[in-house]
């Protein structure tokens, strides 16, 4: 069953991240690609994506004649997708479990981050009845 | 380049939209038209829709690296229905995908002129991530 | 004379993927590197063939390309090691081809699938390793059917065969006794693989492997090494009776069409009447089994001209014998359908409410549709639509989905 693991954050966070010293934030990104590679062996990693940061995030309207409209302003407290994982596991447990790994990813002072991280079920396109 | 469209919903707890019959074949149906022309054009990586919020669950570390799930988010939470990944060759393409998202037919056949969030996606991620 | 790649190449050229597979692992004694071996074969026969033809003895040329795969490998690792075991390495190598062949066994493919279908295994590594090893799928055909990337497949197959060998299995036919106890993981596996390309039938998907086409092929070719297995004979019944009906899922949208309202003269008659053959053969062997009864349901929905035809009174005894043979919350819902199809939807709806306390099946998006359904003929649309609504979020399955939110529409339009 696939997963996919959405880490959000706001822009204050993202900016109190890239605050912190090179070396913690290299320990952070290290532990981020150890589980990779660990899902990867694990026979169940599918993909991973860092997303640009919110400043270059567009929200986009349709208008009456098709053309779009793009507004780039977002209020400090608004939370961003930061990244996500998809994963293919046999269980909602594994799905927790490996985002869990991921909440405790190192941070400033070595202490573990603990961030929250969405665990959403693909919807799939096929269907088994019948 | 490579940019991520997303597309949000009504919060956990509202359940599915309660259109005429019509008008779900006709928004269902403006998608999938959609998600064809993306691939015809060769600029659809990936679309997928994901389960109903009702399922989403928070996950962090608990004691000893267990995961703790929580079902529980803020009130304002808007929750990530579905996403596209499209390769395309400016962001004025990409902003013009997504308006056509936005104006993807509701109730009375309305354009929804939802607000679709658009982001470049990394490549590798920029050295002040690191 | 050069033989033309032609449209039945690629089947041939499965076809023999387990039998070299079997000669070149018994023959080294060790099966992951000679999958490996035999993997690669298989590419290297995909790439070439087509451009410059088949070789006079197909086979034997994967066997050749296998082995010398499986030396490279051994040399490199004996490389590492002492002179000694590089004397004795020597030996295994030098067996000329012919010999090889003439060392095969026809039970190899069944050794091969005992083997992949090993009940230590999780579900989706025997399912790849066995797509590879008997199927003689590539490592990308599988990566891509399932979509995950190439690399995490490979991955999985290699885990699954590092479990093989940890549990110390040899490759040898099982004892008959080991056979009959580990025959349901086989058949388990096969079921799996043809609902999951049963499944990716309706919606769309593009370019991906025919799974369901795959696993029939794989149930006959477990059928002609056990012949008078009626299980496997009542599994291959299931299969064709099932996809018997996969034109008929899918409307012209991509959207599903439920068993009742299907154009049943879009039906395959032929994969019927070849079901019911086997569903027949099986059933005279007076054991009854799992998958032999649930052909039989699907025969006597498929023997069906129109929907108002099905047989109901036999399909309700028919779930009420799987009720007993192999009970699950499934088979009780799909009982209760068969119980309001003879006795009413009230009875169907008394059914389902012992099902509400079990909590396998108490959230499942299906118990929520088959309410619906059933609240609606009863004449209560406000809770059909009710549950259809709570089905649709529930469910996964986008194609699903649509249809339940179409049927809540439906009647709140009315």
């Amino acid at each position: 069953m696939k997963y996919i693991l959405l880490m959000s954050g706001t822009k204050a966070g993202v900016e109190g991240y890239l605050a912190w010293p090179k070396e913690e934030r290299e320990a952070h990104m290290a532990v981020l690609h150890r589980i990779n590679k660990d899902l990867t062996a694990s026979g169940e990693f599918v993909a991973t994506q860092p997303l640009a940061p919110p400043h270059e995030a567009k929200v986009v309207r349709g208008q009456k004649n098709g053309m779009p409209v793009t507004d780039g302003v977002f209020p400090e407290s608004k939370e961003f997708l930061l990244g996500y994982w998809i994963v293919d596991v046999a269980s909602a447990e594994r799905a927790y479990a490996i985002a869990g790994q991921i909440s405790v990813a190192a941070g400033p002072g070595s202490k573990a981050t603990n961030m929250p991280i969405e665990v959403r079920q693909f919807a799939m396109r096929e269907s088994k009845s019948e | 380049m490579k940019y991520i469209v997303m597309m949000n919903t009504m919060k956990a707890g509202h359940g599915v939209p309660a259109w005429p019959k019509k008008d779900l074949q006709a928004h269902i149906a403006f998608m999938q038209g959609l998600n064809k022309e993306l691939h015809e054009r060769g600029e659809l990586v990936s679309a997928e829709g994901l389960s109903f919020p009702d399922q989403a669950k928070l996950v962090r570390a608990g004691k000893d690296g267990i995961p703790m799930t929580d079902g529980v988010f803020p009130e304002s939470k808007e929750f990530l229905a579905g996403f596209w990944i499209i390769d395309v060759d400016d962001p004025e393409r990409a902003y013009e995908i997504a308006a056509k998202v936005s104006s993807a037919p509701g109730p009375g056949g309305a354009p929804l002129n939802m607000p679709i969030e658009v982001r470049p996606i990394m490549s590798a991620p920029p050295p002040e991530m690191l | 004379m050069i033989k033309q790649w032609n449209a039945t190449s690629e089947h041939l050229l499965r076809e023999l993927a387990p039998q070299v597979l079997g000669a070149v692992a018994r023959r080294f004694r060790d099966f992951s590197s000679a999958e490996d071996a035999v993997q690669e074969a298989m590419i290297a026969a995909f790439t070439q063939w087509p451009r410059e033809g088949l070789p006079d003895n197909p086979r034997g040329w994967l066997i050749q390309v296998a082995c010398r795969r499986m030396t490279d490998h051994m040399r490199s690792e004996i490389a590492r090691r002492e002179r000694e075991m590089a004397v004795a390495g020597e030996a295994e190598m030098s067996s000329p081809i012919t010999e090889i062949e003439a060392d095969m066994d026809p039970s190899d493919t069944l050794v091969l699938l005992f083997m992949c279908c090993h009940p230590a295994l999780s579900a989706s590594s025997a399912i790849a390793l066995t797509l590879r090893a008997v199927g003689g799928l590539t490592t990308a055909e599988i990566a891509n059917t399932f979509l995950v990337p190439e690399p995490t497949m490979a991955q999985r197959i290699s885990r699954a065969k590092q479990s093989i060998k940890a549990s110390g299995l040899h490759f040898c036919l099982p004892s008959a006794q080991e056979r009959t106890e580990r025959l349901p993981a086989v058949l388990h596996v096969l079921y799996l693989i043809f609902s999951e390309g049963y499944a990716s039938s309706v919606g769309s998907h593009l370019q991906r492997l025919d799974l369901a086409r795959e696993a029939i092929r794989l149930t006959r070719n477990a059928k002609t090494l056990l012949p008078t297995n009626p299980e496997v004979g009542g599994l291959l019944a299931l299969m064709l009776l099932t996809d018997a009906r996969r034109a008929a899922r899918t409307g012209p949208d991509g959207q599903l069409i439920p068993l009742d309202k299907q154009d049943r003269t879009l039906w395959d008659r032929a994969e019927i009447s070849e079901g019911l053959e086997l569903l027949t053969t099986a059933l005279s062997k007076a054991s009854v089994g799992l998958y032999q009864l649930q052909a039989a349901i699907a025969a006597v929905h498929d023997d069906a001209e129109r929907v108002e035809d099905t047989d109901w009174p036999q399909i309700l005894a028919l779930y009420e014998l799987l009720k007993r043979v192999a009970p699950s919350p499934m088979v009780t819902l799909n009982h209760a359908i068969a119980a309001a199809m003879v006795h009413g939807p009230g009875k169907g709806l008394e059914l389902l409410r012992t099902l509400d306390s079990d909590p396998r099946i108490s959230d499942h998006y299906r118990l929520d549709a088959v309410r619906a359904h059933l609240f609606e003929k009863v004449g209560d649309h406000e809770a059909a639509i009710k549950h259809y609504r709570i089905a649709a979020t529930r469910t996964t399955s986008i194609p699903e989905r649509s249809y339940l939110m179409a049927q809540a529409a439906r009647l709140a339009d009315n």
